[in-house]
């Protein structure tokens, strides 16, 4: 199963890594020229290559160990969630009400002082730490539940989507601390640089990418070794690895927490550019979504989960800008058309052209 | 005989006549001066007699006029009266209004709102009953007992036997109280216990009997919250069993996930809304749109169900995961058709009559008919399901396909044929769901979306391929969802009831009923 070497794709996903890293360039030209970019672009653009982080993660998972979870992106939220709290700490005495340490929200709600589990986030290193460390925990305690009692296929699919939905029940409600319905906004800076300027736009998209290319390496590492070849083969036959003596549960748990916490990083990059985050990140809706990116690239090749992350957004970014109502039918017509006539996705067809 | 049978007639007449005499004796008094007025109100109000309403209402209302010879007449309109003693109508001319005081008013109004308690308007009887019992006096129980001996209404007949309890426990005797807290003790409601919880502080000497009443009446309570809790679970579980019987035909006996079932019950509940519009002009036909609608829901949602299996489905047998993803873009699909056809507001589907009210069950237990009926059309659609797969030719071939295809094939079985109709009942079934959800939710395009989750979690919990497993494993979580609520809000007991199946499958990783034997392997 394992494609042979093409050295062509690395270097097309190379060029593209390269082109991707002009984007904030070009938004720095001036406004009259010809190649200048827009603001919207850069922090669309930049939102993509968040979403092609998670697809990586759903993608190693998924693709190469066959673990499909409908769950992943209440490791995003999560992630999300993280960096949220320590946007909110940086507010300070800044938000509407004027409190020093608590946020809006807990003044309007009445807390009379901050929750244990809020503290420590002010701290950029830690918030980074938990927004990785949290999904982690929550992929490891699920997974371990899950791959020790030989729970696979769909039940597992059926279980992550049952926790995500979970999740989105407990973070509606007000008393969880985290802000309800309304979630976290209103952000002001990170790390001294205010948001929402031209500067912090690029900081981020840069970010965003570095990550990008550090987890497509991490990946990349991942299913060349070993550890890669014995999850593509407990993919293709559970039970047989068992029998040749392979603890399939602990190579399942660690692509799972892997994979949990790339998102939960993806999740953290997310939250500053897009100036939100609410119980709504937590919809299954939302991890099918990102479950069909992958689908639509081809899973079991990293390019793939990149281009379908990347040409579903484009395409549904274009889209719902003058015809929303027509989205969901495009969208759920890319689920039956790519499971019926593409297997293989976007990358199986383009291989397929190609001979 | 005849002797016997003359003293009966008298004492039967006499009776009647008594009430009338104090009516009668009474009755010129009013129009006497102020203390003899206040009097004869008060008198009328302890006699309990209803004739003295409409006198006592006149004199409150100054429509009360006296005739130079001392007798009473009241005016209707001006112009217009008749006699107070006989009601025959007579010429108000010369008469002159019957004037009162403060006093005499207090008096009046005390009077009047006893006299309430014989009024021929029900609603007015019981708003002077509950009048009485918030004032709770001793003087209160002559009245109460009359009026208790003229009430023929249950609902109010037990008002006044609460507040008649409640003013004996206000009198003297000691022997009248003990039978009070007995009768407030067999009564049972929260105002009964309130009443005696009151009366301790008055009456230290009884305080043992009133603390064994309140005892008693928190046991029947707690009985009683106890029978609604678990009404409301079998609701909910049936509900569940409806949503989940769909997909245990569809999950558990074909082995395919259609995440689209939410859409099948979201399609039902929409037919059920058509099938009621269509009724809507014929109006001998409207109080039946709703059991129309439960073979019309079936039909749609298994002609849908068909197409998507000879269409789509088919081409994905023995790939689940790919048939998950299909599925759920199937289902979004027709959730955005749905949406755009008859847009994203809630359709209003109304109950019949026969189904609205609440019903009272022995021992108080209050439950809503919608809900009862959402219980008996669950158990029935599962009785009809099992009906189906054990007597007919179809059921006989689904379970030979779902054995062993290929020697169900070499049998003459078409099994192409068999799946498509097994998918369709499925789905059918699902449009049923949506039938009895449209009585107790919003039709809206997303009402299958919260549904799907809970009812994957049943199929699971029961165990796949078990339609007893789906009826033990509905009802179940319906139970502990209703029981955790009170303690944990109903957000924390569903992610209660979604952490304790993960918890419980590591135990039972096929479920409550598991498949044994062969059938267990594929």
């Amino acid at each position: 199963m394992a494609p042979r070497r093409r050295p062509y794709t690395t270097a097309a996903l190379g060029a593209a890594l390269l082109l991707l890293a002009l984007v904030p360039v070009l938004n720095g030209l001036p406004d009259t020229h010809a190649l200048h970019v827009s603001d919207f672009i850069v922090s669309i653009v930049g939102k993509w290559i968040c979403y092609a982080i998670l697809a990586l993660a759903i993608d190693i998972a998924w693709g190469y160990a066959g673990i499909l979870s409908l769950g992943h992106g209440a490791f995003f939220a999560l992630g999300g969630y993280a960096m949220g709290m320590h946007l909110m700490r940086r507010i300070g005495d800044r938000g509407v009400y004027g409190h020093p340490v608590l946020p809006d929200f807990m003044v309007f709600l009445g807390y009379p002082e901050l929750p244990w589990y809020w503290l420590g986030f002010d701290n950029f290193p830690f918030a980074m730490a938990m927004a990785l460390l949290v999904p982690g925990a929550l992929a490891g305690l699920v997974g371990w539940l899950a791959f020790r009692s030989r729970i696979t296929g769909v039940y597992f699919s059926i279980i992550t989507q049952a926790m995500t939905y979970a999740l989105m029940l407990a973070f509606f409600r007000n008393d969880m601390g985290f802000g309800g319905n309304n979630g976290f906004t209103d952000f002001k800076d990170l790390l001294g640089v205010p948001l929402n300027t031209r500067a912090a736009r690029a900081g981020l998209f840069y970010a965003a990418l570095v990550s990008l290319a550090l987890c497509l390496l991490i990946c990349a590492y991942v299913v060349k070794s070993k550890l890669g070849r014995v999850l593509v083969a407990v993919r293709d036959a559970e039970s047989r690895v068992r029998f040749l003596g392979y603890n399939v549960t602990s190579y399942k748990l660690f692509v799972f927490v892997l994979s949990a916490m790339i998102s939960g990083l993806a999740g953290a990059l997310y939250v500053p550019l897009v100036g939100i985050i609410n119980p709504g990140e937590f919809s299954p809706g939302n991890s099918i979504e990102a479950v069909i990116w992958v689908a639509v690239g081809g899973r079991g090749t990293l390019g793939g989960a990149l281009l379908g992350a990347f040409s579903v957004n484009a395409v549904k970014t274009w889209l719902t800008s003058f015809a929303p109502d027509f989205w969901p039918f495009v969208l759920g017509g890319l689920f039956v058309a790519v499971t019926l006539f593409l297997p293989k996705g976007l990358v199986g067809l383009l291989r397929r052209r190609g001979g | 005989m005849k002797v016997l049978l003359a003293l009966l007639l008298v004492l039967a007449a006499a009776l009647p006549a008594r009430a009338q005499d104090a009516f009668l004796a009474n009755l010129p008094r009013l129009g006497a001066g102020f203390g003899e007025q206040a009097a004869a109100a008060e008198e009328l109000g302890a006699a309990g007699d209803p004739r003295a309403l409409p006198v006592l209402q006149a004199l409150s209302d100054g429509r009360l006029l006296r005739r130079a010879d001392g007798s009473l007449l009241i005016q209707s309109v001006p112009g217009q009266a008749v006699e107070a003693v006989s009601g025959t109508a007579a010429d108000p001319a010369g008469a002159e209004t019957v004037r009162i005081n403060n006093r005499v008013r207090a008096a009046l109004r005390v009077a009047l709102g006893r006299l309430q308690i014989v009024a021929n308007d029900p609603e007015a009887r019981l708003t002077a009953v509950q009048g009485v019992l918030r004032s709770r006096s001793a003087s209160d129980i002559p009245i109460l007992e009359t009026a208790l001996a003229r009430e023929t209404v249950p609902r109010i007949r037990a008002q006044i036997e609460l507040a008649l309890a409640a003013s004996r426990l206000a009198a003297d005797n000691p022997d009248v109280k003990r039978a009070a807290i007995a009768g407030l003790a067999a009564n049972g409601s929260d105002t009964a216990r309130s009443i005696l919880l009151e009366s301790r502080a008055a009456n230290p000497a009884l305080s043992d009997e009133i603390a064994a009443a309140v005892a008693s009446i928190d046991r029947t309570l707690a009985l009683r919250r106890a029978a609604e809790t678990l009404f409301q679970g079998l609701s909910l579980g049936s509900v569940l069993l409806l949503a989940a019987l769909g997909l245990a035909v569809t999950f558990g006996v074909m082995g395919v996930i259609n995440m689209a079932h939410g859409e099948f019950v979201m399609l039902g509940a929409y037919t059920t809304f058509l099938v009621q519009q269509a009724c809507r002009d014929i109006p001998w036909l409207l109080p039946w749109s709703l059991p129309l609608s439960v073979p019309a829901a079936f039909l749609v949602a298994a002609a849908v169900g068909a197409i998507m299996e000879r269409g789509l489905i088919r081409h994905l047998y023995g790939r689940p995961l790919e048939t998950l993803l299909m599925t759920f873009g199937v289902g979004m699909m027709i959730q955005q058709a749905v949406r755009i056809a008859f847009g994203a507001q809630n359709r209003e589907v109304l109950s019949p009559s026969w189904m609205q009210g609440t019903l009272t069950l022995p021992g108080g237990v209050m439950v809503t008919q919608n809900r009862l009926w959402i219980i008996v059309f669950g158990i029935a659609v599962l009785l009809l399901v099992m009906a189906a797969i054990r007597f007919t030719r179809f059921g006989l071939e689904m379970r030979a396909v779902v054995q062993n295809r290929r020697i169900a094939a070499t049998m003459g079985i078409r099994t192409g044929r068999v799946d498509a109709l097994t998918f369709a009942f499925g789905s059918g079934i699902a449009g049923m769901a949506g039938v009895a959800l449209s009585q107790i939710d919003n039709v809206s395009p997303n009402l299958g979306t919260g549904y799907i989750v809970d009812s994957f979690m049943v199929v699971v919990f029961g165990g796949v391929g078990s339609l007893a497993g789906t009826l033990v494993g509905a009802f179940t979580l319906g139970i502990v969802n209703k029981v955790l609520e009170p303690y944990a809000g109903a957000v924390l007991a569903k992610v209660a009831v979604l952490v304790g199946i993960m918890l419980f499958i590591q135990r039972r990783p096929k479920g409550l009923f598991a498949l044994k034997g062969r059938a267990a392997d594929s």
